[in-house]
């Protein structure tokens, strides 16, 4: 129950002036993944059935530890743009948002960094 | 906040029966939502089968035979009864749309009658409407010019004025509004697809001088950036208008002014 009048409400605490960039990103990211996870799936078909050294030597060429890289960063930031706004949708209470928010942000640049340094070390050869 | 149990006192429960009148032979079934805050009582479907051979052709000829004949306690909203005025916006048959300019006919099996969703109810089929009205204050729906007012009109081309069909035919029934997930869950930031049109109309208004604080006031990410296309505004609209292509527009316009 609040009596502040129906046009405060409405007016709030104004316009955040931004909102913007996460979407486009979201947009960008989204059109990068849909040749990279294509020939991500052709690429595993192409491996089925592959043993452990045809496997690293098909990653140790540059175009294809490029593009899982690539692969890695689109799938990551799509993913966190898109859990932040579904936290944001549901999760109304301001403190376990914030919460959640910090958390989602972080664990998905953790995983990215790991699958990254992952590809890095096959790649590498270590 | 999204809310996965109903509050209490909010379970609907089966209310009375009026049968069809003696020697009706074309009868239809409505079932008909209601709540007062007067009896402290849950809300209740009541039914009404009436003759149809004796009723006009709309949902709202059949609720105003029934207020007339049946039950006078019936509550809704209702004015122009052709689709002009936007007060009798109510969920007939899982749809959100206007009773005056739904066929009784394009409704299978029982009509179900509901008040517009997710909303307050007053009465019946009432829903509160004044937060989404101060919603529309907000976004100031007036024109706005930077100019000294001319003597006559404020001229447009005919391409200018065609900028605005599809908008300004909107009749503020708020269907496609309630018919919107993210504003059922946001309803308190996001303005929802009513009031997004309603923006449009003034940011594309080419005598309106003031486009780029009307996009900065909508740039946020719940105002304008809760809408995630999933395009039940426009699947709703009874005037068969395309809100989601006019919020569309307006995120278009913001990428085209940062780069």
């Amino acid at each position: 129950m609040s009596l502040r009048t129906p046009i405060g409400r409405a007016r709030g605490l104004g316009s955040a002036k931004s909102g913007l960039h996460h979407w486009w990103m979201e947009r960008i990211t989204a059109v990068a993944l849909i040749p990279l996870t294509l020939w991500f799936v052709v690429a595993l078909v192409g491996l089925t059935g592959a043993d452990h050294a045809t496997a690293v030597a098909w990653l140790q060429t540059p175009l294809n530890a490029i593009l899982m890289l690539l692969l890695i960063v689109a799938t990551f930031h799509h993913m966190q743009l898109g859990l932040q706004v579904m936290i944001e949708d549901y999760i109304h209470a301001e403190g376990l948002k914030i919460t959640m928010v910090i958390v989602e942000k972080l664990a998905s640049f953790g995983l990215a960094v790991a699958c990254g340094v992952a590809v890095l070390k096959v790649s590498f050869g270590g | 906040m999204v809310e996965f149990t109903l509050p209490k006192n909010s379970k609907v429960g089966k209310g009375k029966s009026h049968p069809a009148p003696d020697g009706a032979t074309n009868t239809k079934t409505f079932r008909v939502y209601r709540w007062s805050a007067d009896d402290g009582e849950n809300p209740r479907m009541d039914s009404f089968t009436i003759d149809l051979d004796n009723c006009g052709a709309m949902v709202l000829d059949a609720l105003i035979k029934i207020k007339d004949e049946v039950d006078a306690t019936v509550t809704f909203r209702r004015s122009c009864r052709e689709g002009v005025c936007g007060s009798c916006a109510m969920n007939i048959d899982g749809t959100n749309t206007l009773a005056c300019t739904k066929a009784i006919a394009d409704v299978k099996g029982d009509v179900k009658v509901y008040p517009l969703p997710h909303m307050q109810v007053v009465r019946d089929l009432v829903p509160d409407l004044n937060d989404a009205y101060a919603q529309l204050s907000a976004i100031e729906p007036w024109i706005k010019t930077e100019s000294r007012p001319p003597d006559r009109e404020r001229l447009q081309s005919p391409d200018e004025r065609k900028e605005l069909d599809g908008l300004y035919e909107c009749i503020l029934c708020f269907s496609c509004t309630t018919s919107c997930p993210s504003y059922w869950w946001n309803a308190e930031r996001y303005l929802g697809p009513a009031i997004l049109l309603q923006a449009y109309r003034w940011i594309v208004d080419s005598r309106d001088d003031h486009t780029g604080e009307r996009l900065d006031a909508l740039e946020d990410p719940f105002r304008l950036f809760r809408c995630h296309t999933i395009m039940n505004c426009t699947q709703t609209c009874p005037k068969n208008l395309n809100p989601a292509k006019a919020i569309a527009e307006i995120k278009k316009l913001m990428v085209q002014r940062q780069g």
